[in-house]
């Protein structure tokens, strides 16, 4: 998909690809993998950040009430947290590793900025979060109530602390701030002069805010997703109707935030990375700027080349330059043209699209949820729960394109206007080497996946059997668990 | 190169202000946090190393109960044990950002192999455990293994041409490998031995003796490799603080074997986890004062500038107390005869 499309495009226009034929450059393997490698990562973290606050709330009933309802839904769902917990510990230490591995330059330059944080994570976040895990998934029967449940606030607040430090990194490399630029062992590094200015950055806010958000969400939708296959499958399944219930609730506030604030944010964006702002909106002259609501390309050129003149577009005249400027229809809005090198603009245009559209999507289901709920005819509707088990996968879809808008957009630099990818890049990686990891990378972690899927269909056949739907030919060999049914 | 510090709007340096930017807390910080990189070295060569040892020796059960009962062992714990490398790595970055980066990049498909065999490693009991199926968990379980024997070669095979800066293929760096895998046996061997039966007890002992004997020989023979071929740190193993470790690993070892044989397994694992820590104090008294031996790079040289450093210093060193508690914690938690029954994911 994307990534294809922009390796595609980066071996066309940069002729970076190694003279070696069959190998990909050093540098382009290398951007693939870590590329490749974080997608997979984040999406097991946005898992835990976002399933964390449910697991909280589970726990706590589960504890106070004795119901068989909340146990039933917190032993299914800490068992969808641990293995997605596992996959995203065993994708993130190759992350940590990849910045020197990959990206030496990186670490060299602005390792006095960005190891602090990192190190904190560790120390704060990785570490919290996976004590406690050990004593929620295994120590049920070795702790008192108190301590359990204390025990599931505190992985979330790992989990959550963890978004916090990493993003601290990441926002640093969108708006640096806070260092100064000195030779040291015959480098130009970035030397901390300021370290509440480098941590509290001017992006790190709103990509804190949009970031956890999302991934409340992207699991919101997943939950959903799962409860309504449940209650579809057997429609007074009360513990699934309360999930459903529970996501409908949390999508009503979150997916409207959501929107809101990734309006306001691009305004951000706009003041602090014009090139990336440019790059979203396929603007290419400086000037007066419109926004483009809806775009359809009206040939296949366009689609790869998004200028707004090949576009078939419903557009407000005037509109992003009001956007950006904070009230003036005829403000300048910097173009590409005024820079020499850009990003791929059609990875960025479209995947900032793509997200903006899903974002508006989840709002629509969320407010249809919210009827259905409000007339009480939430398991009535066979449309509603077959549009929401659509949508499950898709929150990680609309966080992963915007994670693409983001880091994509602000190429060719990787700290934005201090160091270039380029110069990131490791000087001793041979072609060989760097393609050959990438494709143990891409067949490890597309493996990983799979088994993820796997273990997910599993649980919800168990599930299935548990609450007496039968329906599958054969089975599989592992049987219903008999556990109490007080809940159907 | 343009510079985009604030402009004015945070009172610079804010809270932190305080810190001085142009010394350090204390002109030997450098140093400390070169020890506090060896200590979380030290951490995961111990604690991660026991995970691999309960891997390796799984290989040896056949009995399903035996092998649910190592699982048991592991599964609380090997997560938490595992983010002592991260920390090592972290802290690192953060203090020798250079030591960092010349270390991954000179040493690449090593660390790429390192980090794969863990995910192997890791996500094989979790899986195993998802499916009541003779196949699916003979296929998890040899991932187990394989992930367990290779980590700690390849991150032996790392640390190795580090510390003696040589190629990851020559017989210091494989010498040092070897030397990880059998140390991992025996502090897994005395782990289970204290928390397991007394029947499993006894059978993990006879590899956890055996693997004794195999790691002596072995930080024997690595050593004399060095002095021999005069790679870098020969000269620190010939003085007195390098022979004192070394007499130190031998008789921690030997009273290893004693208390072994005589069950008495609560002794046998202080001294086997004895072994790491003065095998990390071996390799950290090999670096010192240098940090990076093939390039000649020394601590004071690599480390970051004081105010990042004592930034650092400030607000890590109490968190590090904190992790040390929870740990605490967490073992107390776990402490006792391992139940394979307490599984309840
Ligand atoms: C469920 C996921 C999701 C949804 C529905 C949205 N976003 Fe988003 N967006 C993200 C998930 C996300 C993200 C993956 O989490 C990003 C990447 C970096 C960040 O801070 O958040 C992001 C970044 C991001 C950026 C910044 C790009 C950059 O840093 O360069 C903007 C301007 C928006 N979003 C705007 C929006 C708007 C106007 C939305 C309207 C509905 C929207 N987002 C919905
Ligand atoms: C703190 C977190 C992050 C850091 C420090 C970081 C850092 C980097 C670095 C060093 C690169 C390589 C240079 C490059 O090609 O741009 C990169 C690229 C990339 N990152 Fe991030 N990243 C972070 C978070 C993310 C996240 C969460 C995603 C989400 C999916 C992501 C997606 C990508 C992609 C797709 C590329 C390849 C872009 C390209 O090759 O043009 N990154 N990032
Ligand atoms: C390049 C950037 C990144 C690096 C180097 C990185 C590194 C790591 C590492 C080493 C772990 C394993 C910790 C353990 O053993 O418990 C981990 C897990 C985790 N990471 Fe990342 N990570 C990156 C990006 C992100 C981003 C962008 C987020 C979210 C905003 C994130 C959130 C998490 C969370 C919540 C966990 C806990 C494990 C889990 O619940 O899946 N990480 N990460």
């Amino acid at each position: 998909m994307s990534l294809t499309a922009y390796l595609a495009s980066c071996v066309t226009d940069g002729g970076i690809v190694s003279p070696m034929a069959g190998f990909l450059s050093p540098e382009l393997a290398s951007r693939a993998q870590f590329g490749w490698t974080i997608s997979v990562h984040i999406i097991f973290a946005a898992l835990s950040i976002g399933l964390a606050p449910f697991i909280v709330y589970f726990t706590w009933k589960d504890v106070r009430t004795e119901s068989a309802v909340y146990a039933r839904l917190q032993s299914f769902w800490l068992k969808i947290f641990a293995v997605g917990f596992v996959m995203g510990t065993v994708t993130g230490i190759p992350m940590s590793f990849q910045f020197g591995t990959n990206f030496p330059g990186f670490s060299e330059v602005a390792g006095e900025l960005i190891g602090g944080p990192l190190a904190f994570e560790a120390k704060m976040a990785f570490f919290l979060e996976a004590v406690f895990l050990g004593v929620l998934l295994f120590g049920r029967d070795r702790v008192s109530d108190l301590q359990y449940v204390a025990s599931s606030v505190l992985v979330g607040v790992g989990a959550w602390l963890s978004g916090f430090w990493i993003l601290v990194v990441n926002a640093w490399m969108q708006t640096p701030r806070g260092y100064e630029m000195i030779s040291r062992n015959g480098m130009e590094v970035a030397r901390l002069t300021d370290p509440v200015a480098a941590f509290f950055n001017p992006r790190m806010g709103w990509m804190y805010v949009h970031m956890v958000n999302a991934a409340v969400v992207s699991v919101a939708l997943f939950v959903g997703g799962v409860a309504a296959y449940f209650v579809w499958k057997k429609r007074d399944a009360t513990a699934w109707q309360l999930a459903l219930k529970m996501a409908i609730a949390v999508l009503l506030v979150t997916a409207p935030l959501q929107a809101v604030h990734g309006d306001a944010y691009a305004r951000h964006v706009e003041d602090t990375q014009p090139q990336k702002f440019a790059a979203m909106e396929g603007h290419y002259e400086t000037g007066q700027a419109d926004l483009h609501l809806i775009a359809i390309p009206t040939s296949p050129d366009s689609i790869t080349d998004p200028r707004a003149e090949n576009l078939f577009t419903v557009s407000i005249p005037g509109v992003a330059s009001f956007l950006a400027s904070g009230g003036d229809f005829g403000a300048e809005v910097t173009g590409l043209d005024a820079y020499e090198e850009n990003p791929p603009v059609p990875l960025v245009f479209w995947s900032f699209r793509i997200m903006v559209g899903l974002g508006f999507l989840f709002i629509g289901l969320a407010l249809w949820g919210g009827v259905r709920l409000y007339q009480d005819r939430l398991s009535e509707s066979d449309r509603y729960l077959k549009s929401m088990m659509a949508t499950t996968p898709l929150g990680f879809g609309a966080l992963l394109t915007g994670w693409y808008v983001t880091e994509i957009g602000r190429q060719p630099w990787v700290i934005q206007d201090v160091l270039k990818t380029s110069e990131a890049a490791s000087p001793t990686l041979s072609s060989a080497e760097a393609t050959g990891t990438l494709v143990l990378f891409v067949v490890v972690y597309v493996g990983l996946i799979l088994a993820a899927l796997a273990v997910l269909k599993w649980l919800i056949e168990d599930e299935l059997d548990r609450i007496d739907v039968h329906e599958r030919p054969g089975d599989s060999g592992h049987g219903p668990i008999p556990e109490v049914g007080g809940d159907d | 190169m343009t510079d985009l510090s604030p402009g004015g709007t945070l009172p610079a340096g804010g809270a932190l202000s305080v810190l001085p930017a142009d010394h350090y807390l204390h002109p030997s910080l450098p140093t400390v946090w070169f020890g506090a990189v060896m200590f979380a070295l030290t951490m995961y060569l111990a604690l991660d190393g026991f995970d691999f040892g309960i891997g390796l020796l799984y290989a040896t059960r056949d009995e399903e109960a035996d092998r649910e009962t190592l699982l048991a062992a592991f599964g609380p714990v090997w997560d938490a044990n595992e983010v002592w490398l991260v920390a090592f790595g972290t802290m690192l970055l953060a203090a020798f950002p250079r030591v960092y980066s010349k270390l991954l990049a000179d040493h690449y498909l090593v660390t790429i192999a390192f980090v794969m065999a863990l995910l192997f490693r890791g996500v094989a009991p979790e899986l195993r455990e998802q499916r009541d199926e003779e196949r699916w968990q003979r296929a998890c379980d040899r991932s187990f293994v394989a992930g367990s024997a290779l980590a700690p070669l390849f991150f032996g095979l790392l640390a190795g041409s580090w510390v003696f800066a040589v190629s990851p293929v020559s017989l210091p760096a494989v010498l040092t490998g070897v030397g990880l895998v059998a140390l991992s046996v025996v502090t897994g061997a005395a782990f289970l031995a204290a928390k397991t039966r007394p029947e499993l007890a006894a059978s993990v002992s006879r590899y956890g003796i055996a693997a004794t004997a195999v790691y002596l020989v072995g930080v024997v023979a690595l050593l004399g490799v060095v002095v021999a071929t005069d790679a870098s740190g020969a000269g620190t193993i010939r003085s007195i603080p390098g022979v004192a470790v070394v007499v130190l690993s031998a008789l921690a070892g030997c009273f290893g074997v004693v208390f072994a044989h005589r069950e008495q397994y609560r002794a046998w694992l202080v001294s086997a986890f004895s072994l790491p820590i003065l095998l990390a104090t071996l390799l950290g008294a090999l670096l010192y004062p240098t940090i990076y031996p093939s390039t000649g790079l020394t601590v004071a040289d690599a480390a970051v500038s004081p105010l990042a450093l004592n930034m650092t210093t400030v607000l890590g060193f109490p968190v590090l107390l904190v992790v040390l508690w929870y740990f605490r914690f967490l073992y107390g938690v776990f402490s006792g005869p391992v139940r394979s029954e307490s599984y309840s994911p």
